[in-house]
């Protein structure tokens, strides 16, 4: 039987069985390919996507157990009406190979969804979980500050 | 979803491509130019320059796998070409002789780099063409840069003369009098034509002779370009291999022999049954599952029995280390630096240093899309040497490499293990088990840490003597797995002989000038599968000969600063500014309050000096690194911006490995599966930057590795000052406990 998700405001059918993990119906089933696999065992961040604006690790969500409203990279902006967090990341150009920051935006995004001016503490407290192998760390915390100040 | 419009006019912009790659090398081979892989009636003035009536696009055949290589390889051509970033595509382009690496081949020279003579220098450039003999298209050694910096230039300036040429016919004015300037030549009457317009014109034209414009003449480089690839990567719209989706597509996962061996026998009876599952493939050494996602691959794929082969490299890594140690007693692989007389000089500080065996852990995994229709191949896959990767791959195709169509992707992190093509092989096989379909290839997590080419353990053997302060003596002995012979045997199926520099790069080639010096390496031939990994050799040797001037440091009652600076102030100076920038920065003063320690390196590699201090602080029994101060002179800053980026990240993927990562085996196969047995650095980990980049050299330098061999040392050293505990081996979270 199809699941049905409700995915950037749109509702889909996904007719893959129900313990398939939201991560590879983004990608496989919807061709919402920006959320990406990292480790599948939720230590990378690569795969963050928002549940009723909650960040969660997409690898390891059941589509049966999905209960709310999914936001990927996609649905956070789109390159002609960039989310606030996505232009600080294009003004700081904080990407280097650019495979995890669509997961650091994610969560960045929740992150400023609950603390709308984060401290240096938040902001580790918060981005921990995302790894970058690039080392793009400074240029991720200048980035999320501005966004912060520009709400 | 890859347009299918974008990949029909790549498909249209690079068909036809016959490209001869060099076997044979005489003096006509080597001083022939290679043959433009694209089509002048598309409007390719050259192989790098392509305009028409869709806009002006800009090749820049060097893999983008984070370092921002394609941004500043265009930029060098823009500059002459009268341009502006914002009016070109970049687009990486076909596979081809005419995009070989003309510096890869000169940095084999056993030459130490920094006092290289102008005649060494130009045998460097000389050994740099046979670069294209081998259709050389390689992206590693930090060379993109000193590759481009002239012949992307020139490039640039002949496609302008062409164009100027073309205009001058059209309007019968000589073109000397024309101008040219963000796209357009400029008549003095002030008619402007675009070079859209001109360029079906200009294919015909000869550019006459180029005379490269005066560095204060610039008007992109040396300023912070905005990298082309920020706004996709930024919006998860920028398309990585493993992101290929195409019409009727499916999902592979691939499973091989943890002891990287051969394969006894498998029962995939169920398998073959289970719901989602289109095939599974036999792929000699492993097994593929090729289901409709790419989960179902992967569980269906781990539920199989297999019966696997023994490996042929020792079982474990006590034994590794074992022949390791060994093969100091052999013969001697090198000795690239024998200043003095070592022998002559009572040695009373000795020292023996290990490094680990290191995963690459890109973000992106392995991937691979490959469509096999019977007679062609097309490939979509992040390489960074596709002329290789497309021979491999026709060659498991059974199938011309003209038949073969390699589309380079953006990578999600290279750092030398996409230097090999052992996915895009994979894929192949994959791909033709299911023809006519195209086959999403991806490895597991699992898969990829488990069958990486590793940066290879090494053991360093360092004795030294000091009088009056300063060291007088280093005799080093350095003993690893040659990765050289073994990286280069899998791409060109052949090595030349003769010693592997990277066992001893980074100890030979310090700028330090000690009267007594002598630098030996021993080549290990007994090992598990090796490559290359971001700084190879010097990432291991920065930190053997680092600690030990540090230690030599210690035992002459010096400041390690001081030593230093006097040490290079005569041997080579632009070394010795970047100690005096790294000091300055971080107000040395040799001093540390209590519960804080600072440490010192300086290396250089790949043509880069850079000093590193790291400061670490004793926060409740767990290490805090607090700040870090990097100086790094790679003589000319094309893209200042990028430049501090890659230095930062550089030194982050060394200080990772030094603190917490290491590969280890057990049964013959390794034993880290995934990130939590891998660990690399996290946000609340990293210290505070700072960079200053110098242009004191006379020569353009590396960039992309540099800044990983000082990150090591430099905190081992830091962590000497605060604890007074030496540690000799990594990682360094075997003795000390890191605060996360």
């Amino acid at each position: 039987m199809p699941t049905t998700l409700t995915v950037n405001g749109q509702t889909h059918d996904i007719d893959l069985p129900g313990d398939v993990p939201l991560l590879w119906a983004l990608r496989d089933a919807l061709n919402l390919t920006g959320t990406k696999y990292g480790c599948g065992v939720a230590s990378c961040g690569a795969c963050t996507v928002q549940i009723d604006g909650q960040a969660v690790r997409s690898c390891q969500v059941a589509i049966e157990d999905v209960d709310g409203e999914v936001t990927t990279i996609e649905g956070l902006g789109t390159p002609d009406a960039l989310h606030r967090l996505q232009k600080a990341w294009i003004d700081h150009q904080v990407a280097q190979c650019g495979y995890c920051q669509s997961g650091q935006i994610m969560q960045a995004a929740a992150l400023l969804a609950e603390a709308p001016d984060p401290t240096d503490a938040q902001i580790d407290a918060a981005m921990s979980g995302n790894l970058c192998r690039c080392g793009t760390y400074p240029r991720i915390r200048a980035a999320i500050k501005s966004a912060a100040k520009g709400a | 979803m890859a347009s299918i419009g974008k990949i029909a006019r790549r498909t249209f912009l690079f068909g036809a491509v016959a490209v001869v790659g060099g076997a044979a090398f005489g003096t006509y081979v080597v001083t022939k130019p290679a043959p433009n892989p694209l089509n002048p009636q598309d409007g390719a003035l050259n192989a790098f320059v392509v305009i028409n009536g869709d806009g002006i696009t800009l090749i820049a055949p060097r893999a983008e796998m984070g370092q921002g290589t394609q941004t500043t390889w265009a930029a060098l051509i823009a500059e002459e070409l009268d341009v502006t970033l914002d009016q070109v595509t970049i687009l990486h382009g076909p596979p081809a002789q005419a995009y070989f690496n003309s510096a890869l081949m000169s940095e084999a020279l056993p030459n130490k780099g920094y006092d290289a003579s102008a005649f060494e220098h130009s045998l460097g450039e000389v050994m740099g063409q046979l670069g294209k003999v081998f259709s050389l298209q390689v992206t590693g050694g930090s060379t993109a840069m000193k590759d481009g910096f002239e012949r992307m230039r020139h490039t640039g300036a002949a496609a302008r003369e062409m164009l100027k040429s073309a205009a001058a016919k059209r309007l019968d004015v000589p073109a000397r009098d024309l101008t040219t300037k963000a796209g357009m030549v400029i008549a003095p009457d002030g008619t402007e034509i675009a070079y859209t317009d001109l360029a079906a014109e200009a294919v015909n034209e000869k550019p006459g002779k180029i005379h490269l414009r005066d560095r204060s003449e610039w008007t992109i480089l040396g300023q912070t370009q905005p990298r082309f690839d920020i706004p996709g990567k930024s919006t998860g719209t920028a398309q990585f291999a493993i992101d290929t989706r195409l019409p009727g597509m499916k999902f592979a996962a691939v499973r091989r022999a943890p002891t990287r061996a051969g394969m006894r026998s498998y029962d995939d009876f169920e398998a073959r049954r289970a719901p989602g599952v289109d095939k599974v493939v036999d792929l000699g050494d492993g097994l593929a599952v090729i289901a409709n996602n790419t989960w179902t691959a992967m569980k269906v794929l781990e539920s199989i029995p297999v019966e696997w082969e023994e490996s042929t490299h020792p079982a474990t890594t006590a034994e590794m280390f074992k022949a390791i140690e060994d093969s100091f007693l052999g013969e001697q692989d090198s000795q690239m630096r024998d200043d003095g007389d070592v022998n002559k000089v009572q040695n009373t500080v000795h020292a023996e240093y290990r490094a680990p065996f290191l995963a690459h852990a890109t973000m992106e995994p392995m991937s691979t899309t490959a469509w096999f229709d019977g007679t062609k191949l097309r490939i979509w896959t992040g390489n960074q040497g596709p002329t290789f990767l497309r021979t491999a791959c026709a060659d498991v195709a059974g199938i011309d490499e003209a038949d073969v169509e390699v589309n380079v992707t953006l990578m999600g992190g290279g750092f030398g293990r996409r230097g090999e093509f052992d996915y895009a092989v994979i894929a192949t096989k994959v791909a033709k088990a299911m023809p006519g379909t195209p086959i999403n290839v991806v490895w597991s997590r699992e898969e990829d840490m488990t069958h990486d080419f590793y940066r290879p353990a090494a053991i360093g053997r360092f004795s030294g003597a000091v009088e009056n302060g300063k060291p007088v003596s280093i005799d080093a002995q350095i003993a690893s797995p040659a990765v050289s012979a073994q990286a280069l045997e899998r791409w060109m199926g052949t090595a030349p002989g003769g010693p592997d520099r990277a066992i001893v790069d980074g100890s030979f080639n310090q700028p330090y000038g000690v009267p007594n010096y002598c630098v030996t390496g021993f080549a290990t031939s007994v090992t598990p599968p090796v490559g290359f990994w971001r700084a190879v050799g010097t990432s291991f040797n920065g930190f053997f000969h680092e600690s030990f001037m540090d230690e030599l440091a210690h035992a002459a009652g010096a400041d390690p600063m001081q030593m230093r600076l006097d040490l290079t102030r005569d041997e080579w100076l632009p070394a010795f500014y970047c100690l005096e920038a790294v000091r300055d920065m971080c107000n040395w003063t040799g001093e540390t309050p209590e519960g804080v320690g600072r440490g010192l390196a300086l290396t250089y590699a790949f043509g880069t000096p850079v000093a590193m201090v790291i400061e670490v602080q004793d926060q409740d029994g767990a290490i805090r690194l607090t700040n870090a101060w990097i100086a790094a002179d790679p003589g000319v800053a094309l893209d200042p911006g990028n430049i501090e980026a890659q230095l930062t990240g550089a030194m982050v993927y060394g200080l990772s490995a030094a603190m917490g990562e290491e590969i280890t085996f057990a049964n013959g196969a390794v034993e880290q599966l995934n990130f939590p047995d891998y660990e690399p650095l996290r946000m609340s980990q990293m210290p505070n930057t700072q960079v200053t980049i110098l242009e004191n050299q006379e020569r353009i330098g590396g960039i992309g590795e540099v800044a990983t061999p000082p990150a090591a040392p430099a905190l081992a050293n830091a962590l000497f000052d605060l604890t007074g505990q030496r540690v000799r081996e990594l990682p360094l979270n075997k003795v000390f406990t890191f605060a996360i």
